[in-house]
């Protein structure tokens, strides 16, 4: 059993608590495996916040078009919401290049769907659910496509918001937010759907969009002022824009 | 594989290779408390990551079958993975044997699955609550690498630690002399998990928004909730 | 081919909102128990076999499987039509290649998914067939010529009517001076909001009962004139002999 172990100065005893110190658990500090590969551990060419959230009949999912390179505005014009097909749509933050890799093969599921020419279609859920499988696999190779997905669209017809982020953690809610949106934008729209005075029509979630959209430009110094929105109800899905932000820095000069 | 780590030398001071951290705490208390007859447990519903609420409604249970109840918090992302692995196993199990698994059969399989991965853990906390074959209640409880314990009633999660003790005394009754150990009624269970959630959310900032229970009786499982405080 | 037909007959047929499989059981001697019949898959979804049980339960290991993947990936669970045609290709690879031989073995598969109840019949040819009602096995003819008869009725029926049609139908398969009772059939049902299940002893025996209560109410008989209703939906196999059936009759007497 012993026979391959040649390496004579492996200590005798590891991966275990030092003497006289306590386990430390997730033993990633004590020794870390070396001969695993090394990948990414950051993402480079960045998507910034999305925001969404259900309406009455619908979800509505925005995000603006700009990704980064650091602190570089590095492409302006991309989209980062898309329509998958009649009934989900989905919205992209973190790399790029990882999402890209992904949208591949969301694509072919779609297009499969197609083929099969049965009337089937990829439901909301289920495109999560893969996400959040295949997502959650790659963090289990340390391999993580570090992207943030928000999921929207109607399941048989109840409308579905979903969340899953680059370690496969998932998550369904009425309202959902990545990166500064999470800080800057959600509790403005926690405020609307939780203490409704009217029914959030679908006229009403895109104006509550473009005015978180409008918040984030202003606070958001990785943010652009130009955006898409799409919405997916009963009428099918689809994508609006390119929207600007009419941009007022009148204020400015009374700070 | 040799990395820049080993060459020192050629490394850019004050550059830091950061590794990609698999592992997330996402927060999350479970209490459970079992009968004679009857198991209760219950999960809150916050899931968090520091500082920042992902959601206020998440529900940290999965009914497993009409006798057995898992609630799992810890890393989220583990704790869905591992609950659909245990539905695949179990239906699995149900195809191979012709007959439902026991909530024995899954506490079992549970500790296996979580050894499994004992290199790579799943880095959850796990309470497994249900009826057994004898119809008497019955609460399992885990560590992240498969350790399981029969137990009657258990803490879990970012306010085990807070809740255990009280457990331990107002369930277990233990080291108190002259108290009468009689099964405890489902109604002060009920209180109980109640007020220990209730007092996990006022200092555990992990622990808060609501509370999930799960009532498994023999006539199958119920579910109630209650809210906590939402800061 | 020709193995479907030694096999005990099997009935399935489909309402509105329910599927339901039922199957004569045989026991290959007196001394051994009945054979199993119906192989439950998934939530939604079994199948009730006629033919080769051995090659009936290769078939099932992989529908389990297929099912289990396609749930722990998507979330919901797998098209009927979409498993069908993945198992018909399966099946196909056998029939073309002189080193393998095809299944010998006929399935009924009773169904409930988002585009409502299916029965399928496969054929050991690797043919499908989406059919509203169908009947394989020994003696199957006169339980076709049955489910011809009645088909009009069948989407308006009650899971309860479904069921008694179908025990209705297998009556006429069964050989001389047998009659039905809760040991020697096996029924499978699923529909909308109820899984897919084998009802025990007690619940066939109550069917059973209540078909022998009606008696007069029309039972099978091999009467031509019912012929001329047969509709297009209930495709039979080209190469099929019809109503010969001479070698079930054999295969029946070692019961």
């Amino acid at each position: 059993m012993f026979g391959g172990f040649d390496n004579s100065y492996s200590p005798m005893w590891h991966n275990g608590p030092k003497p006289g110190a306590f386990y430390n658990f997730p033993a990633t500090s004590t020794s870390s495996p070396k001969d695993e590969k090394q990948r990414d551990s950051q993402p480079i060419t960045t998507g910034s916040s999305v925001i969404a959230f259900k309406y009455d009949t619908g979800v509505v999912i925005s995000a603006d078009t700009l990704i980064s390179y650091g602190k570089l505005l590095r492409y302006r014009n991309v989209d980062r919401v898309f329509k998958v097909n009649d009934h989900t749509i989905i919205g992209v933050g973190g790399e790029y290049a990882d999402f890209q890799f992904i949208k591949k093969y969301i694509d072919q599921k779609v297009t499969e769907d197609y083929c099969y020419d049965d009337n089937l279609q990829l439901k909301p859920k289920s495109l999560f659910n893969w996400l959040t499988r295949v997502l959650y696999n790659k963090r289990c190779r340390f391999a993580p496509l570090w992207i943030d997905i928000v999921i929207g669209g109607l399941q048989d017809g109840v409308p579905f918001l979903g969340h899953v982020d680059h370690r496969g953690r998932a998550y369904e809610d009425a309202a959902i937010a990545t990166g500064y949106g999470k800080h800057l934008a959600l509790p403005l729209i926690r405020e609307k759907i939780e203490n409704q005075t009217e029914t959030l029509n679908a006229e009403r979630a895109v104006e509550l969009s473009k005015s978180c959209m409008e918040v984030l430009f202003y606070r958001d110094c990785q943010s652009y002022p130009q955006y898409k929105i799409a919405t997916c109800d009963g009428q099918g899905a689809r994508v609006d824009g390119p929207i600007n932000v009419a941009q007022n820095w009148e204020q400015a000069l009374n700070v | 594989m040799l990395s820049i780590e080993d060459f020192p030398e050629y490394q850019i001071p004050g550059a830091k290779q950061v590794r990609f951290n698999p592992y997330e705490s996402n927060g999350g208390s479970v209490v459970a408390i079992a009968g004679d007859d009857y198991a209760i447990i219950a999960a809150d519903t916050r899931l968090s990551s520091g500082y920042s609420i992902h959601t206020r409604h998440q529900d940290k249970s999965f009914k497993l079958s009409e006798k057995t109840v898992l609630a799992s918090t810890g890393c989220w992302c583990d704790t869905l993975s591992l609950a659909s692995l245990i539905k695949a196993r179990m239906q699995m199990y149900e195809h191979l044997h012709n007959k439902k698994m026991s909530t024995t059969a899954v506490a079992q399989m549970l500790s296996i699955l979580m050894y499994n991965r004992r290199f790579f853990p799943y880095y959850v906390s796990n309470v497994l609550a249900g009826i057994d074959e004898n119809g008497e209640g019955v609460v399992y409880s885990y560590d992240p690498i498969g350790h399981c314990e029969r137990k009657k009633y258990s803490a879990g999660g970012t306010a085990g630690p807070l809740l255990q003790p009280v457990l331990d005394s107002q369930v277990g009754l233990k080291n108190q002399v002259g108290v009468e150990r009689s099964p405890i009624p489902m109604e002060r269970a009920k209180a109980i998990i109640r007020d220990t959630l209730i007092s996990a959310a006022e200092r555990d900032i992990y622990t808060g928004d609501g509370v999930i229970f799960n009532i498994i009786t023999k006539d199958g499982i119920k579910q109630e909730r209650i809210d906590l405080r939402k800061d | 081919m020709e193995a479907v037909k030694l096999g005990s007959a099997t009935v399935g047929l489909k309402g509105r909102d329910y599927a339901v499989v039922v199957a004569l059981k045989r026991a290959s001697s007196e001394l051994a128990s009945y054979q199993k019949k119906i192989i439950p898959i998934d939530d939604h979804l079994g199948i009730s076999i006629a033919g080769i049980t051995a090659d009936a339960r290769v078939l099932s290991r992989y529908m389990r499987q297929e099912c289990l993947n396609y749930k722990y990936s998507n979330d919901t669970v797998y098209p009927a039509s979409r498993l069908i045609m993945n198992l018909g290709n399966k099946m196909q690879k056998c029939t073309q290649r002189y080193d393998r031989r095809p299944f010998g073995v006929g399935l009924l598969v009773a169904a409930y998914d988002d585009q409502g109840p299916h029965i399928y019949e496969v054929v050991p040819s690797a043919n499908y067939f989406s059919v509203k009602a169908m009947s394989i096995g020994s003696r199957s003819q006169s339980a076709r010529t049955y489910l011809e008869k009645h088909l009009e009725k069948f989407s308006q029926c009650t899971k309860e009517e479904l069921i008694k049609h179908g025990l209705e139908a297998l009556k006429g398969t069964l050989p001389n001076e047998d009659l039905l009772t809760s040991a020697n059939i096996s029924i499978g049902v699923v529909g909308k909001g109820e899984n897919f299940h084998i009802l025990d002893d007690k619940e066939n025996q109550a069917y059973v009962d209540a078909i022998e209560k009606r008696k007069p109410g029309g039972g099978p008989d091999d009467d031509s004139g019912a012929g001329g209703s047969s509709l297009p939906s209930v495709p039979t196999p080209a190469d099929e002999p019809g109503d010969r059936d001479p070698i079930a009759a054999v295969a029946m007497e070692t019961h």
